[in-house]
């Protein structure tokens, strides 16, 4: 019989909603009813034994805290496997879950699975554990346990999960090498066969969206206008202080080059992971052009160069969270009167 | 500006201008300085051509 601990929030665990969202975790003295359905979907071949909850606001407010007392509850659990959520579209909880699915199986290595709805920002964390998706509500939680149970299975008897299109979760981005029955050259000219012929195909591998926007009217008079630079290069201040990841960026960074007439290499650097650094480290002029803006601002080619230059790493950023830090700082320079911007990327 | 044009066309650039390399767009390190910053200048300045043309589309400035 395998044992499998459960994580979930305050309100499953019965002690109330936003009022109690900020308790502790604990250590629930009888499995509650979402845990037995658990139990139930897996048909006497595991249990759970223990459930463990704790308050979304108190994780979202204390999150290392309250993860280290999660994984110490759950490591006295001795579980095969750990269960978190399943948490629909509550951010906060998905968050949680995310996070403890996650930390478990990095710092306790024992395999996790979590649920959730593929809006919940709790879903950043698919790469570290196992996410299947959900319903956007608690309606959706019959075929959640009916999804999550077989999958958590199979992770407690140790077996390997097939890829996410034949299981059903979320695809976490973590390449494996496995062998096809049938030789790339024929997987494609098969593909292309029926594409041609108008009949459906599956793609192995699905392109994000881009969308097109319409081309903005040219600027009226360049030595008057305020230029900003942009890059997507990763130039930062030397010593990346905001902590720009050299791929898959958070965040993006803002840095004020009032009085800065070109960039060094002693005071800035490039945080890309994606290229070769060395000649964007030795003159990240090669990036962000701040030495030929100044000499065209000084010349009254252009009208002025924004103080400010906003800065992210291209590498592997998600096409959401890039559209998102341009949808934000788009705002910032339309509040601050720039004409025009010139983005560098690499 | 970027090396890759086919990329910026992909993710929807209207004005778009070719650049040098992945990792110096704007330099050439086998120039030496003062060539290197004429060329980044000429890349630029095309860059501020781009920004005072009308397009109705996606357009490469090369």
């Amino acid at each position: 019989m395998y044992r499998i601990v459960h994580y979930i929030n305050q309100f499953y665990a019965g002690i109330g909603g936003e009022d109690h969202a900020d308790v502790g975790p604990a250590k629930m003295p009888q499995v509650p009813p979402v845990s037995k359905a658990f139990t139930a979907a897996f048909k006497g071949e595991a249990e759970v034994v223990a459930t463990i909850y704790c308050g979304d606001s108190y994780f979202a407010e204390n999150t290392d805290k309250a993860l280290n007392e999660i994984c110490e509850l759950i490591k006295a659990e001795n579980p095969d496997m750990v269960i978190a959520g399943p948490a629909f579209n509550a951010g906060r909880y998905g968050f949680a879950a995310g996070n403890v699915a996650a930390a478990v199986k990095a710092q306790l290595g024992i395999p996790t699975l979590t649920g959730m709805y593929e809006e919940n920002p709790g879903t950043d964390y698919k790469s570290k554990t196992i996410i299947v998706p959900t319903k956007n509500s608690a309606a959706g939680m019959r075929d959640a346990v009916a999804k999550m149970a077989p999958l958590a299975l199979k992770l407690a008897k140790g077996e390997e999960l097939g890829p996410y299109y034949v299981e059903g979760y979320m695809y976490t981005g973590i390449r494996k090498n496995l062998f096809e029955e049938e030789r790339g050259a024929k997987r494609a000219v098969d593909m292309m066969l029926k594409k041609l012929a108008g009949e459906p195909f599956i793609t192995e591998f699905p392109m994000p969206n881009f969308d097109r926007v319409a081309p903005n009217p040219p600027v009226a008079d360049i030595t008057k206008a305020k230029i900003a630079l942009c890059t997507s290069g990763g130039i930062v201040p030397k010593g990346n202080p905001d902590h720009i990841e050299s791929s898959s960026a958070s965040h993006y960074g803002k840095y004020d080059i009032e009085g800065v007439q070109y960039l060094t290499s002693e005071t800035y650097q490039t945080a890309h992971g994606g290229y070769d650094p060395v000649y964007a480290n030795a003159d990240p002029n090669r990036v962000l052009p701040v030495d030929v803006m100044r000499d065209l601002e000084r010349e009254g080619k252009i009208g002025s160069l924004h103080r400010y230059f906003y800065t992210t790493v291209g590498n592997g950023t998600a096409v959401a969270n890039a559209k998102k830090f341009a949808a934000e700082y788009a705002q910032e320079l339309k509040a601050d009167g720039v004409d025009a911007v010139i983005l560098t990327s690499t | 500006m970027c090396t890759v044009t086919p990329i910026s066309l992909t993710v929807g650039a209207n004005r778009i201008v070719p650049t040098i390399a992945i990792p110096h767009p704007l330099g050439n390190p086998a120039l030496d300085h003062d060539e290197e910053k004429k060329l980044r200048r000429r890349l630029v300045e095309k860059a501020l051509k781009a920004l005072q043309t009308p397009v109705d589309d996606q357009t490469i400035f090369e």
